[in-house]
């Protein structure tokens, strides 16, 4: 089910953004709001509830300077895939991305350790108002990175036999703003003030 | 369908270099005891990281002008949230009632865990 | 110039089930939002009949218990907001005027539209699952408030009240990826000469309706993952007992609660607006206007929304803000009617069925709009609030966008969907039958609400102020009204159905329309033009002078 007939609609860009681009913006758009509203509502509690420092002091710092190096690095490889596609080299692109997603398998790994760890310890979704925040919001940023990665293999697929390259920059800028919501869950999330 | 190239590739390894050498400041600043110096290590950073990747990586800037501004009034939005959300749920008592459970916990300076059974 | 690509002609699967022409997927949401409209409508019969009847064995139901009342009055909220008004107005029109309108062939991603219509049918699978469960269909209100909503102890409809909050979830995913596509298609897929000023009112406000949906449902899926794990796995975002706040969900809730009647007002007034101009052959009146407005309206409804909230025990400072929002946000509504009633003034009007919906629109959505302004004010509304006034008030709101104007818009658009005209006698008959019999089922209901009738109250046996003989006499009324309502849609059925086959063919144009469907055959084929248009004017060239016809088309280049 890859390139079928796409409708002329699909080619015509009067915004001067082509099509696959000016989606991933508006998707892009939705999702500040939806991480937007959940973080928003987190630092609400955080700023009213001082004592949840004394919680948050348990979350593992170093897995979560980790967790922030290998998504860095994998948005790298990201946007090092966007260069090659530019340059119309598909098959470059498509390891890069393969490798993206090889970052989001080790964040969720790390991640799936860690959280083995804390709920060994006696931290869960239920035990109090900081973790029932910490997993949700972590929670759902994995989701997303979840999918950014089946996307991405996707895509790498296409861009393997050379098609479909324009795709590559728009999974590439979804991936880059899942990086920025992780960027700020990281000192919501594990540094406890 | 070809991509045309519409953004100047910089150097980006160079740029995620910057990245992780402030992912440590804020590592280590965090680890301060002045309380300025932690917010600033952890949220000052968080800021500048987030700017570097949305310009250096997702070419924001190069990008129509309207894209970076529909990006920022979906953030503006969120503040109305934040502004019309937190006077409730920033308080422990209003007009005619408490949350006692919440402000107990405060108190005691420790998270409520225990739940109620229903 | 079209580059069609030759399909071989698809079976009955690929056509009706798996299609991408945005066509096809229109008339799955039409009629799938009709079908819903109708069971919304049963619902409402059957709390109705318990209301103006208390306590008897309502035929086709049963004895409506409280815990059926309840489950009653939610799902007929929830499956007239999500599942009738929305997939009607933004998914069905949207889909089908869309790529006509702007003169494209398709959606920008036509699978992704196919997609999103699948995850809605599952979002009603979901919901429809929700009746057959154990503690039956969801019964907290369509509000979902918590505690309410979160404890099962509480609402005794554990079961369905985690399959709603999942089937509303889906339905905001499928909105979410529609909504987007027909933004994108609208920016990038228009036809060359179409600028931003020619494009048909109707159409922009979808695209903005769809935008508006986007930026507000964000936190109320936050919200809704939160009350998922309350209810599932024993968090406490919202149980005080626990830390947490219930006015937290409220806020989350009507910070896309009120945006929500935006967004579905909006393209109501864009289906309106094309019918006005074209049966009072007259350009818009303030076409640039009407879109400014409707955007500040958009923007300005994310402020409003606390006004939901008055006596909840929020902030009273921030009730005086959100009183003065409220009452500012009616200023531009309203300026857009006094535009329409501007396009009307000197036009030479022709009374067609689509045009007497159009104008009932106006008529009855400015008595909801007048009613609304007692409930913004926060000092009546400490008294208005939870009663009836509002329950009229919303219903002259909803009521035009979700069912007139939507009949304004089958009645004016089916010519061009099935290749057939309507019977007008029918339509006219069905036409005051269904306004005459809603004004009478609502009017008496200001008067119960403001005599003191609270909402979601399921008899009034036991309040001795509210079980007064004149009280129950109009809520009988009400009831009754509301029987000849339902009763003359049967006539709508018929109309609709009988004329899919047996109806006048209808030619391409048959309302002399400028607008770009109307250039392509009726039905249109897949593909939609056999050559793409090029547009040279705004939609709405109506009675020039010194022209042979009193119209002229976007895309006619002499």
């Amino acid at each position: 089910m890859s390139t079928s007939a796409k409708p002329i609609a699909n080619e015509r860009h009067v915004t001067g953004i082509p099509t696959a681009r000016l989606i991933t913006w508006w998707v892009i758009a939705s999702e500040i709001v939806i991480f937007g509203g959940l973080l928003s509502v987190y630092v609400m509690h955080r700023l009213g509830h001082p004592e949840w420092a004394a919680a948050a002091s348990h979350t593992n710092t170093l897995a979560g300077a980790f967790n922030t190096f290998v998504l860095l690095t994998s948005s790298l490889f990201a946007v090092l895939a966007h260069k090659a596609a530019d340059a119309h080299d598909g098959p470059r692109a498509a390891k890069l991305l393969r490798l993206t997603s090889l970052g989001g398998l080790i964040f969720l790994t790390v991640k799936g350790f860690e959280w083995t760890h804390d709920i060994h310890e006696g931290y869960v979704i239920s035990s109090g108002g900081f973790w029932s925040y910490y997993y949700t919001l972590a929670g759902l940023h994995g989701l997303h990175v979840l999918a950014g990665m089946i996307i991405m293999l996707i895509v790498a697929a296409d861009a393997a036999k050379n098609q479909e390259l324009q795709r590559v920059e728009c999974i590439g800028l979804y991936w880059h703003f899942v990086d920025i919501v992780w960027i700020f869950l990281f000192p919501l999330l594990y540094i406890a003030r | 369908m070809t991509t045309e190239t519409h953004v100047h590739h910089p150097d980006y390894v160079k740029i995620w270099a910057i990245l992780v050498a402030l992912l440590i400041v804020s590592v280590l600043g965090s680890m301060s005891s002045i309380r300025p110096v932690v917010l600033a290590a952890a949220f000052g950073v968080a800021l500048v990281k987030a700017f570097l990747v949305a310009k250096n990586f997702m070419h924001v800037n190069v990008e129509k002008r309207w894209v970076p501004y529909l990006l920022v009034v979906c953030i503006l939005f969120i503040v109305i949230l934040f502004a019309g959300v937190s006077p409730d749920i920033m308080k422990r008592s209003g007009l005619h009632w408490n949350n006692d459970a919440a402000q107990k916990a405060v108190e005691s300076g420790a998270a409520p865990s225990t739940p109620k059974n229903e | 110039m079209s580059t069609q690509v030759h399909h071989a002609e698809p079976g009955i699967f690929q056509k009706y089930f798996w299609s991408t022409d945005h066509k096809m997927i229109a008339m799955q949401y039409m009629f799938t939002g009709m079908a819903m409209a109708l069971i919304g409508g049963f619902l409402a019969y059957v709390f109705r009949m318990q209301l103006g009847f208390p306590n008897k064995s309502v035929p086709g139901f049963g004895i409506v218990t409280p815990g059926k009342y309840n489950a009653v009055v939610t799902m007929h909220g929830s499956i007239m907001i999500f599942w009738v008004a929305m997939p009607i107005l933004i998914a069905a029109f949207g889909n089908f005027l869309i790529p006509l309108m702007i003169g494209a062939d398709d959606m920008a991603f036509p699978r992704i539209n196919r997609l999103s219509y699948q995850i809605f049918l599952v979002s009603i699978v979901v919901l429809l699952a929700s009746f057959f469960v154990k503690g039956g269909a969801f019964g907290g209100a369509w509000t979902a408030y918590p505690p309410l909503s979160a404890s099962g102890a509480y609402n005794l409809t554990p079961a369905g009240a985690t399959l709603w909050l999942v089937a509303v979830a889906l339905e905001f995913v499928a909105f979410l990826l529609g909504g987007i596509n027909f933004t994108v298609t609208t920016m990038n897929s228009r036809a060359p000469g179409m600028k931003m000023f020619d494009i048909p009112l109707v159409v922009w406000m979808i695209v903005l309706a769809s935008v508006i949906f986007m930026a507000s449902v964000g936190p109320l899926i936050a919200g809704a993952i939160m009350l998922l794990f309350d209810q599932t796995l024993s968090t406490g975002f919202y149980d005080p007992s626990r830390g947490g706040d219930p006015l937290l969900w409220e806020h989350l809730f009507w910070f896309f609660g009120h945006p929500e009647v935006y967004v579905v007002l909006l393209p109501a007034m864009g289906i309106v607006a094309e019918v006005i101009t074209v049966f009072a052959r007259k350009k818009m009146f303030g076409y640039k206007t009407i879109l400014y407005t409707a955007w500040a309206t958009g923007v300005l409804s994310f402020v409003v929304w606390a006004h939901h909230q008055f006596v909840a025990g929020i902030d009273p400072r921030m009730a005086n803000i959100f009183t003065v929002t409220t009452l500012l946000i009616s200023v531009p509504i309203t300026e857009m009617v006094f535009l329409y009633i501007a396009t009307l003034y000197g036009g030479s009007i022709s009374l067609t069925t689509p045009m007497l919906w159009a104008l009932a629109f106006v008529a009855e959505f400015m008595i909801g709009g007048v009613t609304g302004i007692f409930l913004g004010a926060s000092g009546t509304d400490i008294y208005l609030h939870d009663t009836y006034f509002v329950i009229a008030h919303f219903h002259y709101t909803f009521v035009p966008i979700a069912i007139i104007s939507v009949f304004a818009g089958i009645t004016f658009w089916y010519p061009k969907m099935f290749g057939r005209m309507l019977n007008e006698t029918l339509g006219k008959i069905h036409f005051w039958g269904t306004v005459i019999a809603f004004n009478v089922i609502f009017i008496p209901l200001f008067m119960t609400g403001v005599a003191g009738d609270q909402r979601r109250v399921y008899s009034y046996a036991q309040f001795a102020e509210q079980a007064r003989p004149e009280l129950q006499h109009l809520r009988t009324t009400s009831t009754i009204a509301l029987l000849v309502m339902l009763s003359f849609q049967v006539i709508f059925l018929i109309n609709f159905f009988w004329s899919l086959r047996n109806g006048k063919r209808a030619e391409a144009n048959p309302w002399r329309s400028t607008t770009l469907e109307w250039t392509a055959p009726s039905p249109p084929p897949h593909g939609n033009f056999a050559e793409l248009p090029t547009v040279y004017r705004g939609p709405y060239e109506y009675g020039l002078p010194g022209r042979a016809e009193d119209y002229w088309p976007q895309n006619d280049p002499s």
